[in-house]
């Protein structure tokens, strides 16, 4: 079986102010409708990992699959294609356009895919709004709903071009555990019902311990 | 697609922040709409300045000069060309005022396909007389229409019709200067009389002013008939011939040719007036700098607000990069702001010019040069429009081209991690 999301030996450095080994020979896989869990303490390196992952980050060595396909070596303009169609992002902070609406923040990633028109891309906003069910504050400006709700949005945001994965930089970081929980909830439900892939860092251990696999890495390698 | 997208996004970021968006294309309205004044006002005042001289004078001016024979009888002899030759005191040779042969160099020049018009002029001096007192009189003899056609004299007319003089070979048009000094309006006879002391009746049909009062006050017009008659001499006396060529800057080329072809001085309006070339090009380059100026500072105004919009942005930009939105993406989301912010100050610039022009050539602009001058020049011409929207937007785009190119290199991984 094909892996949603595959890393090989990957290294990275960071060169300033001085050299510094950050990632040592990672290689790991995630399946479709997998839901994975990212652990370690603070500087070991796991959201360096996840941009790298995430192809934001392309000064790495390795190589770098997603559905099979490889990834290194590709142009930023490639990778922003595969991005935008192919992963969705939820960050600790919220990270919404504030000038925008809600509808026009979840709406912006499949304007730039291009493959629908702008009124069928409007319902599928609308019904991931639904789905999150935040579809009441739709044509709020982002910067007038609550963190709760912001987290949301990002999260309908990320599911607007149907993605092969999502990828979290503790995602419920900044949430209280009401929606915390909230926020695991949609996860859940998302790989078991629509078999996507899921793979968030995370400090917090109860989060963690419900996902279906937790990677834990120390001081740049996995260790379990 | 990508476009529609794009612009939304600048569209939304610029109506977000309404007073600085303003403030930026305010800047490209006042350097443009100072550009568009500058040179309608300018250019409308050079013309005015140049019509002053450059209308009336003729491109080229053919005349026989009194002047010393350009080799002395002494050359020529063989006996002294060992000799040094030093001859004292020479005098100009005696020579006919009359172009020789007149009335065929006209006709030859009305057949030259760069020839706008020809004109004859009978040149005579004179005397005003009124009563016992004289005073001295140069009066042309002219074909009256064709002075009107060629030379625009009814701009400068300020009483009476030109066109009067045509009809009657005992009419002359006095200059407004010596109008004054002898107390004759319009209607009234005047005594002229020739060097050699017959006098001559004439009717004053109109007053002319040139602006110049000195040529005001001995300057008149009459028929060619009138001052042949003047000067006792029959129709084929001619002292100059006028030549009006489609071609200003063809005249030092005509010039040349003419003074060979027929042996005669011919003087060309650039070197009867080089100084009102110069003049209107120091003119135009000091508007052209200051317009620039102006722009220059709108454009660091623009580079400004940009460059902060863009620290401001730096979330938007890492979002949009996350979610898959290319580096080339960014940065059109960023200069297509510029290049709004340009076009709506620009246009607004046009109008801001056009309508300040439009007021300054309605202020009343009274000048003793152009009688018929009423109100400030200004000069319409769309091109000076064309060239301020372009100035507007390639300017605006250099001012969002460095802040869009840092925008577009922005890491998306910094942000979000220096969180």
């Amino acid at each position: 079986m094909s892996k949603a999301l595959e890393a090989k030996n990957i290294n990275k450095y960071f060169r300033k102010p001085t050299e510094f080994h950050v990632l040592k020979d990672i290689s790991f896989g995630i399946d479709h409708g997998e839901f994975v869990s990212i652990m370690g303490k603070s500087g070991c390196g796991k959201s360096t990992l996840l941009y790298i992952l995430s192809t934001m980050d392309t000064d790495y060595e390795g190589e770098l699959y997603i559905n099979d396909e490889l990834l290194t070596n590709k142009t930023p303009d490639e990778l922003s294609m595969i991005r935008n169609e192919k992963i969705g992002f939820v960050f600790q902070f919220h990270y919404l356009l504030s000038e925008f609406t809600v509808l026009e923040n979840v709406m912006l990633p499949a304007k730039k895919l291009g493959k629908k028109s702008h009124e069928e891309i409007e319902h599928d906003a609308m019904s991931k709004l639904k789905l999150l069910g935040i579809e009441d504050q739709a044509l709020k400006l982002s910067s007038r709903i609550s963190g709760g709700q912001k987290q949301r949005v990002a999260i309908a945001r990320a599911l607007i071009n149907n993605p092969m994965i999502i990828m979290g930089d503790e995602p419920t970081g900044n949430l209280d555990s009401k929606n915390a929980e909230n926020v695991f909830d949609i996860f859940k439900s998302l790989t078991e019902d629509q078999g996507l892939s899921l793979l968030v860092v995370t400090h917090d251990n109860d989060f963690a311990e419900r996902t279906d696999r937790i990677i834990t890495m120390g001081d740049g390698r996995i260790i379990s | 697609m990508k476009l529609g997208v794009i612009l939304s996004i600048s569209k939304t970021h610029l109506l977000s922040r309404k007073k600085q968006t303003a403030v930026a294309a305010l800047g490209v309205t006042f350097g443009i709409g100072a550009y568009v004044i500058m040179m309608s006002f300018m250019t409308g005042l050079n013309g005015l300045l140049d019509g002053l001289v450059l209308n009336r004078t003729p491109h080229v001016r053919l005349y026989n000069e009194m002047e010393p024979s350009a080799v002395q009888p002494v050359e020529k002899s063989a006996e002294f060309n060992e000799h040094k030759q030093l001859v004292r005191s020479v005098k100009p040779k005696q020579s006919q005022e009359r172009i020789h042969n007149a009335l065929a160099i006209i006709a030859f020049l009305k057949k030259q396909k760069n020839v706008r018009g020809v004109t004859p002029v009978v040149r005579s001096q004179g005397f005003y007389l009124a009563g016992s007192t004289r005073l001295g009189a140069s009066l042309q003899g002219v074909d009256v229409m064709k002075e009107v056609e060629f030379y625009n004299l009814d701009d400068y007319i300020v009483q009476g019709k030109a066109e009067d003089l045509a009809t009657n070979d005992n009419a002359i048009i006095l200059g407004k200067g010596a109008a004054d000094l002898l107390s004759i309006s319009v209607g009234d006879i005047v005594q002229v009389s020739n060097p050699t002391g017959d006098i001559f009746p004439l009717k004053v049909v109109a007053f002319y002013q040139s602006g110049l009062a000195d040529i005001d006050k001995v300057q008149s017009y009459v028929n060619i008939k009138t001052a042949q008659r003047l000067r006792g001499e029959s129709v084929h006396f001619i002292t100059d011939i006028n030549v009006k060529l489609n071609r200003m800057e063809d005249a030092p080329e005509v010039a040349k040719d003419l003074e060979k072809l027929f042996d005669i001085k011919a003087v060309t309006v650039q070197e009867a007036n080089a100084q009102f070339e110069t003049g209107s090009f120091i003119r135009n380059l000091i508007s052209y700098a200051v317009s620039v100026t102006l722009l220059i500072v709108a454009g660091f105004g623009i580079y400004n607000i940009l460059n902060m919009l863009i620290y401001e942005k730096m979330n938007d930009i890492a979002i949009l990069k996350a979610t898959g939105f290319s580096g080339k993406d960014v940065r059109m989301i960023f200069l297509s702001q510029a290049i709004l912010i340009g076009l709506l100050g620009g246009l607004l610039g046009l109008l801001l010019g056009y309508g300040v022009s439009l007021l300054i050539s309605h202020v009343p602009f009274d000048t003793e040069a152009l009688p018929t001058i009423k109100t400030y020049p200004i000069n319409f011409d769309p091109m000076f429009y064309i060239i301020g929207i372009v100035f507007a937007l390639i300017s605006t785009f250099l001012a969002g081209y460095l802040p869009s190119r840092k925008a577009q290199n922005i890491d998306p991984v910094e942000i979000i991690r220096g969180q």
